[in-house]
């Protein structure tokens, strides 16, 4: 007999097996049925399947062996009500008759691990194709490879539920409509598609990266998130160097997480975070991540350049052991493959720090009329480092007001303005 | 967050087959994305510090099964995803002890 607790672990075990396994499962089934949508739809039924059954029958041995079969069961019910795919019909059941045959003990085989690392590197991809918005890829990826709810998500990127909802509805109403396939990118087409992989995982990073404190838990779980999603893919990808530069990038800048923030909650600038609270085992993951990259040869990728960039910071024992000539030449190397007026603004502290503020400054004037920056306080916050560094104060103060004005980290505002106050009374 | 997962000795050392199936676990939990490191410890040296003595002692120690041999530090979304990965694993290596628990830290 069960008990209600025996129940509530169970119900509790079976979601984690979920968690564990959906991604592969919905890779697996969308390798059958061609259709990511049907594909998430039939891997939900098993859940449910489960969510009913192992709570009175006790977890089976190879959960995830069982979630697949249950799933197959259902696509071929599905299949059987559909004329239109009766052809894959005869596949699948020489499949499942095979499966059903086999020992639990083979059950392995169902989940053949090889055939599923390729169908979940085809999900990635297609929940990353470029018929889709950024915002859609985002959502749809988080979905289908990272097994999140769509509260999760919501909350993730502070938005509301029913738009999430709505967002991945139709990306994959939008996939079925332009009949995406469900395959390896065209070769003439793949370093794109890689590149939109990889921008959704660090984009979802940064989301987490820029939580701040007293936000809710799910935003900064964005960042082990992306990380995890990045590690599964290096594994997939083992022979792309961005790949690897992209989470040698994400390992060591979130070694940095535990020093990012003061205790009252204000952004602490690199310079000067506490150097001993950078989480040892992430730089050493990501040093050998970026190894990896180097390894594979070829020009680095803009990926493997901020990796680099991460690398030199993470190797300075104290901030002044840094080496911000290699960090200036690094950034110009970056702005010429990836030109954006971040980098360039990044370049602008790194000159300014390996030769002088003034040329540092140059470059950020050529920055104050970009648009894209006009919302940036990071922008006046430099040039107000800056003209500190040169004991322009009157100047800095007018430039701290303006970064304290756009930032929307309150505490942060609060310290800006306190610098403005410092610079108006040295001016 | 972080769990460190870790086994006691005075289990009987693993066969040909579970050393497979252990390297084949360690390998599926890597693709994963969820083991951070692991390894196995020696049976080690003692420290007592009182009243300002330090004290050290070299094991090997008479109870073995209270002792740590081996751990895997791994990285997941939640509790349930640590007690169901070690759930797979003690089903694998069949007889035995250890423990599962959290990693403090700024992300726990």
């Amino acid at each position: 007999m069960t008990t209600d607790t025996d129940t509530v672990a169970a119900r509790r075990a079976t979601e984690a097996v979920w968690r564990l396994e959906s991604a592969r499962i919905i890779a697996g089934l969308a390798g059958l049925v061609r259709d990511v949508g049907l594909a998430e739809e039939l891997a939900q039924d098993a859940l449910v399947a489960a969510l009913e059954q192992w709570p009175a029958d006790g977890i089976p041995a190879n959960p995830g062996a069982w979630l697949m079969l249950t799933a197959k069961h259902r696509a071929i019910d599905q299949i059987r009500r559909n004329e239109r795919l009766g052809g894959k019909l005869k596949l699948l059941g020489r499949e499942l008759e095979t499966a059903q045959q086999a020992a639990p003990a083979e059950f392995e085989a169902v989940l053949d691990n090889e055939k599923i690392d390729d169908d979940l590197l085809r999900l990635m991809f297609i929940a990353c194709h470029p018929v889709l918005s950024t915002e859609a890829r985002i959502a749809l990826t988080l979905r289908l490879l990272g097994g999140l709810t769509t509260e999760e998500i919501a909350r993730g990127f502070l938005a509301a539920e029913p738009t999430i909802a709505k967002r991945i509805v139709r990306a994959k109403r939008t996939l079925a409509s332009k009949q995406v396939p469900f395959e390896d990118p065209p070769p003439a087409e793949r370093s794109a598609r890689v590149a939109s992989v990889l921008e959704v995982i660090y984009l979802v990073f940064n989301e987490g990266y820029a939580a701040m404190a007293g936000d809710d838990w799910m935003r900064p779980a964005l960042c082990a998130e992306a990380l995890r999603l990045g590690r599964v893919l290096a594994e997939l990808m083992p022979a792309e160097p961005e790949v690897h530069g992209l989470v040698a990038l994400m390992e060591i800048q979130a070694s940095r997480i535990p020093a990012r923030l003061s205790p009252a909650g204000v952004p602490v600038p690199l310079p000067d975070q506490n150097r001993g609270r950078w989480d040892q085992l992430l730089i050493r993951r990501g040093f050998t991540a970026l190894l990896r990259a180097k390894q594979l040869g070829g020009p680095p990728g803009p990926h493997v350049l901020q990796a680099a960039i991460a690398a030199c910071h993470a190797q300075a024992q104290t901030a002044a052991d840094t080496n911000w000539e290699q960090i200036a030449m690094l950034y110009q190397a970056l702005a010429a493959l990836a030109p954006s007026p971040v980098v360039e603004l990044n370049r602008a502290v790194a000159v300014a720090m390996a030769d002088s503020p003034e040329r540092g400054l140059e470059i950020t004037d050529s920055l104050t009329a970009e648009p894209a920056l006009s919302g940036y306080h990071h922008l006046p916050s430099v040039r107000a480092d800056l003209l500190t560094r040169l004991g322009r104060y009157d100047e800095a103060a007018g430039e701290f007001r303006r970064a304290a004005s756009l930032t929307r980290n309150i505490p942060e505002r609060t310290v800006l303005l306190q610098r403005a106050a410092e610079c108006d009374a040295r001016a | 967050m972080r769990f460190l997962m870790t086994v006691n000795g005075g289990g009987s050392p693993p066969d040909e087959q579970l050393y497979a199936e252990m390297g084949r676990f360690v390998e599926e939990l890597t693709r994963a994305g969820v083991l951070l490191a692991t390894g196995g410890l020696d049976r080690g040296t003692h420290v007592v510090a009182s009243g300002g003595n330090i004290t050290l002692t070299d094991g090997p120690f008479t109870e073995s099964k209270e002792v740590i041999v081996s751990f895997a530090l791994i990285e997941v979304r939640t509790k349930d995803e640590a007690l169901e990965l070690a759930r797979r694993f003690w089903k694998m290596v069949g007889e035995g002890e250890g423990d599962i628990r959290q990693v403090s830290g700024p992300e726990g």
